[in-house]
């Protein structure tokens, strides 16, 4: 996005700002350190996974759409229990279990899109936080059906591609989250290049603007609600299956709270956000609760008091801001 | 006689016992270039957010060419062919021109649908947005984002995007509101160059340039049309001159 003299012709510029930079690359290999360097912690490196898509599926409407959401995690958790019905009653095969998972949420944020594109700023927060919450104790009012508070019992997931069993140590799990990950997030990327990322993106700039120029708001981010509920109720999916059970955390508001924090993190609104953000706070999580069990949320605090107060666009804009900076010298 | 652009009937508006617009009833011959002018809250702005379906009238009808419009979504006269621009920047801040302008370009075109092909690839919309920017003269400056423009810049973005809509009736509420006096000419010759097919209504301040740019004058006081008339009719009215010109050429 900055001041490019080189760049004359228009449509080479706006091919350039959807071009594969180096340090996306350096990213992506990076992912794959942990099946070498750390094999003990590949189950933490499966749940940053699931997190990391659940993070960049909210920043799709909050980041690029500026729909703030304090209710995420219902599709979350949505997609965690429809995954552990779908193999506890139907069939175990993951791959067919994500698609059932993504029907089911792409129907339910279909549903809600409906009142959410209605509504702006504090009452869509107030709104989104009801509905998350009326989710939740959906969950665990159904006791017969998930579990309720004991969490979900008797789901049972088949070997991905009838190859690799979910093993204890976690190197299906993680290799099977990376990958969901990998495509989604290729497909996300995509999506925010195309027309339809541009609009996106306009609704967040100016809302007022919008209408002014024929363009249909509502119908838009009715859209990039449905894709962000799919694409959470994936993370949701992927969590029961590499876990082999569904519990009321994923469906929290404790859990929608902790993505807005990552992605506030991390950075909204530029497609790493979120998966910078989900790093930093799973691997602080773990940590911080290693040194002390009961306080770890405070140190998670101090984190987010300081990048806001000192990177108004998370961490990857202060890193984004610095490099340009260099560059310009 | 010439065919009707746009028109509004019996047009009301109030809030509570203030009224805004009352019975307001005017006609845009295509290809004009009216200007609507009044003292501070005569409701010349109301009656542009009541046109482009922003506000909504208690009572009174709105035509676009022959079509009641009344009841329609503002995107949708947007669509229709009725644009308009803002008096305070209303813009894409964090978006640059050549961006801003391909949204209004892929929007009208229909393609903002699409989240597959990369926008990159629409190259007959990307150059059609900066024939725009080139022809409002922002096309050295449509990589920059629009926030870090000068002000004069982001007046003429306005228009910009308003014409990506490639709109039959254009509404500018005061294009030139807060650029130096010097540079509010520079403004208008960009209005002034804007197709002959186009239908223009602007609200303006400045006297010198609304009886050199205008062909036709409205004059709205207290939410009704106080007069109408040529700019050599309305600098003659002595009603005008006591309302509005008046109250600035005391003593």
């Amino acid at each position: 996005m900055s001041t490019s003299p080189l760049a004359t012709n228009p449509q080479a510029y706006l091919q350039s700002a959807s071009r594969w930079r180096p340090v996306e690359i350096v990213f992506w290999l990076a992912t794959l350190l942990p099946f070498y360097l750390l094999p003990d912690y590949l189950s933490l490196a499966s749940q940053i996974a699931i997190t990391a898509l659940f993070a960049l599926s909210l920043d799709l409407i909050l980041g690029y759409g500026g729909i703030v959401s304090l209710g995420h995690a219902a599709f979350f958790g949505i997609g965690a229990y429809s995954a552990a019905i779908f193999s506890k009653f139907v069939m175990g095969e993951p791959l067919v279990g994500l698609a059932a998972a993504a029907a089911v949420t792409g129907i339910a944020g279909f549903a809600s899109s409906f009142i959410v594109a209605r509504f702006r700023h504090f009452t869509l927060i107030m709104l989104t936080l009801g509905l998350g919450l009326l989710a939740q104790e959906a969950a665990n009012r159904a006791h017969w059906l998930t579990g309720g508070s004991d969490g979900f019992q008797g789901a049972d997931i088949w070997p991905v591609l009838g190859l690799f069993h979910f093993d204890l140590y976690g190197y299906t799990a993680y290799g099977y989250s990376l990958a969901a990950l990998f495509v989604l997030f290729l497909a996300a990327r995509r999506m925010i290049s195309s027309p339809f990322g541009l609009a996106l993106r306009g609704i967040r700039e100016n809302w007022v603007r919008m209408p002014a120029i024929g363009a249909p708001s509502r119908a838009h981010i009715q859209k990039a609600y449905t894709i962000a509920a799919i694409m959470a109720g994936i993370a949701g999916a992927l969590l029961t299956q590499t876990t082999q059970t569904a519990a009321l955390e994923s469906i929290s508001f404790q859990r929608s709270a902790d993505v807005v924090v990552m992605l506030v993190l991390g950075g909204a609104g530029r497609l790493y956000g979120g998966l910078v953000g989900a790093v930093i706070f799973m691997i602080a999580r773990d940590q911080f609760s290693g040194i002390a069990p009961q306080y770890w949320y405070f140190w998670i605090g101090v984190l987010l008091v300081s990048v806001v107060t000192f990177l108004p666009n998370g961490i990857l804009g202060g890193l984004s801001a610095i490099a340009a900076r260099w560059r310009r010298k | 006689m010439t065919a009707i652009a746009l028109a509004t009937r019996r047009l009301n508006k109030s809030f509570g016992s203030l009224t805004v617009a009352r019975d307001i009833d005017i006609d845009l011959p295509v290809g004009a270039r009216y200007a609507l002018i009044g003292p501070n809250g005569a409701g010349k702005t109301t009656l542009i957010n009541l046109i482009t379906g922003m506000l909504a009238p208690n009572d009174g009808q709105i035509f676009l060419g022959n079509e009641d419009i009344t009841r329609l979504e503002p995107q949708d006269r947007v669509r229709r062919g009725l644009a308009r621009t803002f008096q305070i920047n209303t813009l894409f801040a964090g978006l640059n021109p050549l961006e801003a302008v391909t949204l209004a370009v892929a929007e009208r075109r229909g393609i903002t649908n699409q989240f597959w092909r990369n926008v990159a690839d629409h190259k007959e919309a990307i150059e059609e947005a900066y024939e725009i920017l080139a022809k409002l003269k922002l096309g050295d400056c449509c990589y920059q984002v629009t926030r870090e423009l000068p002000y004069g810049r982001q007046r003429l973005l306005e228009i910009a995007l308003a014409l990506a809509t490639k709109p039959k009736v254009l509404l500018l509420d005061e294009p030139a509101a807060g650029v130096p006096q010097e540079e509010s000419g520079d403004i208008f010759e960009v209005v002034a160059s804007l197709s002959d097919d186009l239908t223009l209504l602007f609200i303006e301040h400045d006297m010198h340039v609304v009886f050199r740019f205008a062909s036709h004058i409205i004059v709205l006081v207290g939410g009704a049309v106080f007069t109408e008339g040529s700019p050599a009719e309305i600098a003659a009215d002595p009603g005008v001159r006591e309302v509005y010109l008046g109250t600035r050429k005391h003593g």
